[in-house]
């Protein structure tokens, strides 16, 4: 990893004056490093865009990772759990990555950017364990979360709006696939990825030409209703999309001290990103034997009766609340689907697709505390997959 | 598979030796590659003058594992009888030691020794037990694990609650500390600090050196012995009862590389290209240049291959052998003690400060010394009339800074027989050639990573338990049919073959289960 200067304290995307511009709230955290906002005008507008028209989500503090080198291949196909394989220059691959004992560090998304080269986006910084996995291997390894501006077009304008912009190409470019370009002299790249399980891509370019980027495409988004969001309604729409969050959903393994705190990715419902077939990954021998033993734990989509939202709360076996058998860990009250929806984690071997729960929910009402034992069923589908998203070319609306 | 075989071992080191000719009793068929022209690995005996012949690393038996002589028939012919440790003192006043009995000092030190070895050789004895089998797993909730576990703590509370709570209190603390509390005399406080640190990157003053004093003590409470001919002589020995056991040795045959397919090992290549295959390959390498150069990070998982990574094996120790004209006269020697084992380590202290430069990167200006004459139990070493001086130097830190040039070498060969020229003041006179090997030269003719002897530091955070790295201190590696059986593994290194004798009785059980 090459040394160089790094900024210090709370740091600005390139995109942050722009932001700035459109904040009416002043409501801004910080992720990574970075000063991100909460919302910029109303979470519940910034939400509807990505669903009913197009949101912008600055994902520059993304964490990003380039790893190229004769053995990039090798190194990515042993740090992660899916077949890499597969996966082509020009492809993008969700991938879960563990360690030894097959418990989840992180997950993410890696970039097959050209051949023997790749990108790793995760939320969290795994430069130690990244470092050590090129241990013995011709790799080299830079992050370059500060060095790549980038930006999610998410809803079902966006496709219009990039068209509308100028983009050649992008309505033969599939979904998990990305694409080069040059817009206006700037490189730039263009993948059919995002959080928010609906239609849309992301755009990867260097921050010299963000601010440009960001313009144009507002400009021609303008009467297709874009809109920038914050991260309050992105973390709707990832619920709806029943995308797992760090921290949130599972704990990552290198944050964890107490044991049985950690997930498999069998325990996740990634089991489906393991493949066994590879002769060697990390936590390969764990989740084999893990695969033949049985997992301890399953997470859960729950379609929860009633309107007000499970956060924290525990989950039963039984309505009469006897058999605690875990707790939900993402809950909300989704417009899109009209369903109280919800992500948790349950012992096994409950939480079978189909099987009935039940989920205790306190809400307070002008003060005063209520508890509700609500019904819920475990769903196998993502509570939000519409057809745009998977469709090529997407429709020009 | 035309020849295939039940098991190969790479390395022929005293350990390789040891576990192939245990396989190979039980009916496996074996097959040692060695990548040096004769077997024995650091346990051989060599000519590094013209007619003058020393064992190249150790040079003294003290640690071979009872259970490995007996169950491998060694007759094990040695050189003269008992051995005594001579501390030297520059002023005659000189304090010898054997077993519990020592003289030369005050009456008070004298009871407060036999003391103390007797406290020391019951602990060891309880240490020795378990070096002598696989270490248990921890955290499993396997029964085998358990027993073991369970079998450690009754062992320890069968010492008696004062005696447990003493070992406990000492199991991680210094040897410094021990000495100065319990002797009056420099020399043997300086003496007993340097049996402890020999061959470690450790001071008097470094933590747990009272274990490695106990692993010294373990198989045979300290008593040393010189075989006939060199440990070299060993070396052949055990390799003869390998050939015996039906063993094939090949030497001259480096392994590139294990061959690792479907995840898992199917034999291994040479450097000419040559392939054996077998789905059991024992390495007798050090941990790290097994997995890190022989297998290859790819084929094993990242925790593993951090952890290997990390061990910390980084030699400190250097052989220096003198061809001598005549014997020197070290004042108020006997003649019959220069068979004897003598030590330069006039206090602890000293041994100390002589430690001081090595952590960081520089030689010891004063080093420690352990001398020996083997020449003189046993003349076949040198031409007529002649000796051979064979010693321990320390430190002679592997990674000096600078590198170990000429000049380096020239230096610390100077400090070192300028040291000894305080006692044998016509030493210099003597010597007709000069070897130094230093631990970068250890690495480089034996193929220890580091030139460390014991592949890789005793340390509390490397043994037992969590040798050579936590999770796989069975002898069985994270790689299906790959197991180590060298000092890197449990219990640690020294002329013993318990860690070879230990791997084979493992891939015995585990391959009849």
């Amino acid at each position: 990893m090459s040394a160089r200067e790094v900024p210090q304290g709370r740091l600005h995307t390139p995109f942050y004056p722009r932001m700035v511009a459109l904040d009416r709230l002043n409501a801004w955290h910080t992720w990574k490093g970075y000063t991100v906002p909460d919302a910029l005008y109303c979470a519940d507008t910034e939400y509807f865009a990505i669903r009913n028209s197009t949101g912008v989500f600055d994902l520059t503090p993304m964490t990003k990772y380039r790893i190229a080198g004769p053995d990039a291949l090798v190194y990515i196909d042993r740090l992660v759990t899916r077949d890499m394989t597969k996966i082509r220059p020009g492809r993008v691959a969700y991938a879960v990555w563990c360690n030894d004992a097959g418990q989840v560090i992180d997950d993410g998304t890696i970039f097959h950017l050209q051949d023997g080269e790749y990108r790793l986006c995760s939320q969290e910084r795994h430069c130690a364990w990244l470092m050590d996995a090129a241990l013995g291997l011709d790799v080299t390894i830079t992050d370059e979360t500060a060095d790549v501006a980038a930006l999610a077009v998410q809803g079902p304008t966006s496709f219009a709006i990039l068209k509308r912009m100028g983009i050649e190409g992008l309505g033969e470019l599939k979904p998990f696939g990305l694409m080069h370009v040059e817009f206006e002299g700037c490189a730039l790249m263009i993948s059919r990825t995002g959080f928010t399980g609906d239609l849309g891509y992301e755009l990867w370019m260097d921050p010299e030409s963000a601010g440009q980027i960001w313009d144009r495409l507002f400009a021609a988004g303008e009467i297709s209703g874009i809109r920038a969001i914050g991260t309050d309604a992105l973390e709707l729409a990832r619920i709806e999309a029943g995308y797992i969050m760090a921290y949130i959903d599972f704990l990552p393994a290198h944050a964890t001290v107490r044991t049985g705190r950690t997930r498999s990715p069998l325990e996740l419902g990634l089991d489906w990103l393991v493949d066994f077939k590879k002769p060697n990954f990390n936590g390969r021998r764990a989740l084999a034997e893990e695969n033949r033993s049985g997992s301890s734990w399953r997470l859960v989509k729950l379609d929860i009766e009633g309107n007000k939202p499970a956060n924290h709360a525990y989950i039963f076996a039984d309505a009469k609340g006897r058999r605690n058998i875990g707790f939900v860990t993402s809950a909300a009250w989704s417009p899109v689907c009209k369903q109280n929806i919800a992500l948790g984690t349950v012992r096994m071997p409950h939480g079978a697709p189909g099987s009935q729960l039940w989920v205790e929910i306190f809400y307070q009402r002008e003060m005063h505390w209520s508890r509700v034992m609500a019904r819920a069923e475990v769903v196998d589908k993502p509570f939000w997959f519409p057809t745009r998203r998977g469709l090529t070319p997407p429709e020009l609306v | 598979m035309t020849d295939g075989y039940d098991a190969i071992v790479v390395g022929a080191g005293h350990n390789g030796l040891v576990c192939s000719a245990l396989l190979a009793k039980a009916g496996k068929k074996v097959l040692v590659l060695e990548a040096n022209e004769r077997v024995g690995g650091a346990a051989i005996t060599r000519e590094f003058a013209d007619g003058y012949a020393v064992s190249a690393c150790a040079h003294l038996l003290y640690q071979l594992q009872p259970k490995v002589r007996k169950e491998l028939g060694l007759s094990l012919r040695l050189a003269g009888g008992a051995m005594q440790t001579v501390a030297l003192s520059p002023d005659r006043q000189h304090v010898r030691y054997a077993g519990d009995a020592v003289s030369g000092v005050a009456n008070a030190d004298v009871r407060s020794y036999r003391q103390f070895h007797g406290q020391m050789a019951r602990f060891a004895n309880l240490l020795n037990t378990h070096l002598n089998s696989a270490p248990p797993r921890l955290g499993t909730r396997h029964y085998s694990d358990l027993a073991k576990l369970a079998r450690l703590g009754f062992d320890l509370r069968r010492l008696g609650r004062d005696e447990m709570r003493t070992f406990l209190r000492l199991i991680g603390i210094n040897i410094h500390d021990e000495v100065t509390e319990r002797f009056e005399n420099p020399l043997l406080r300086g003496a007993l600090s340097l049996d402890a640190v020999l061959g470690t990157h450790l001071g008097p003053r470094s933590p747990n050196t009272i274990m490695t004093y106990l692993y010294r003590l373990a198989a045979g409470h300290g008593r040393l012995s010189a075989p006939q001919g060199g440990m070299g002589s060993l070396a052949e020995e055990l390799a003869q009862a390998a050939r015996g056991a039906g063993v094939t040795i090949r030497t001259g045959m480096p392994v590139k590389r294990i061959i690792v397919e479907n995840g898992r090992v199917a034999g291994v290549e040479t450097n000419s290209g040559e392939r054996f295959e077998s789905m059991t390959v024992v390495s007798n390498a050090d941990p790290k240049r097994t997995i890190m150069e022989l297998v290859g990070t790819r084929h094993v998982e990242t925790g593993f291959t951090r952890r290997i990574n990390n061990i910390r094996m980084r030699g400190n120790a250097a052989k220096l052998h003198l061809a001598l004209e005549r014997l020197p006269a070290f004042a108020g020697l006997a003649k019959a003690e220069y068979g004897d084992r003598l030590v330069v380590a006039p206090d602890e202290h000293y041994v100390e400060r002589a430690f001081n430069p090595a952590k960081y990167g520089e030689s010891s200006p004063q080093p420690v010394m352990e001398i020996t004459f083997p020449s003189v139990r046993d003349p076949a070493l040198a031409p007529g009339g002649k000796h051979v001086m064979s010693c321990i130097v320390q430190y002679a830190p592997y990674a000096l800074a600078g590198g170990w040039t000429d000049a380096a070498r020239e230096a610390f060969t100077r400090a070192c027989i300028e040291t000894m020229g305080r006692y044998a003041p016509d030493l210099e006179s003597c010597v007709t050639a000069t070897e130094l090997l230093t631990p970068v030269d250890i690495e480089r003719e034996f193929h220890i990573t580091g030139g460390h002897w014991h592949h890789g530091e005793l340390a509390l955070d490397q043994f037992m338990f969590v040798r050579p790295v936590c999770g796989a201190a069975q002898y069985r590696m994270p790689l299906d049919g790959l197991y180590l059986c060298g000092a890197g593994a449990h219990p640690g290194g020294g002329i013993s073959g318990a860690a070879g004798r230990n791997a084979a009785m493992f891939i015995l059980k585990e391959q009849s289960a």
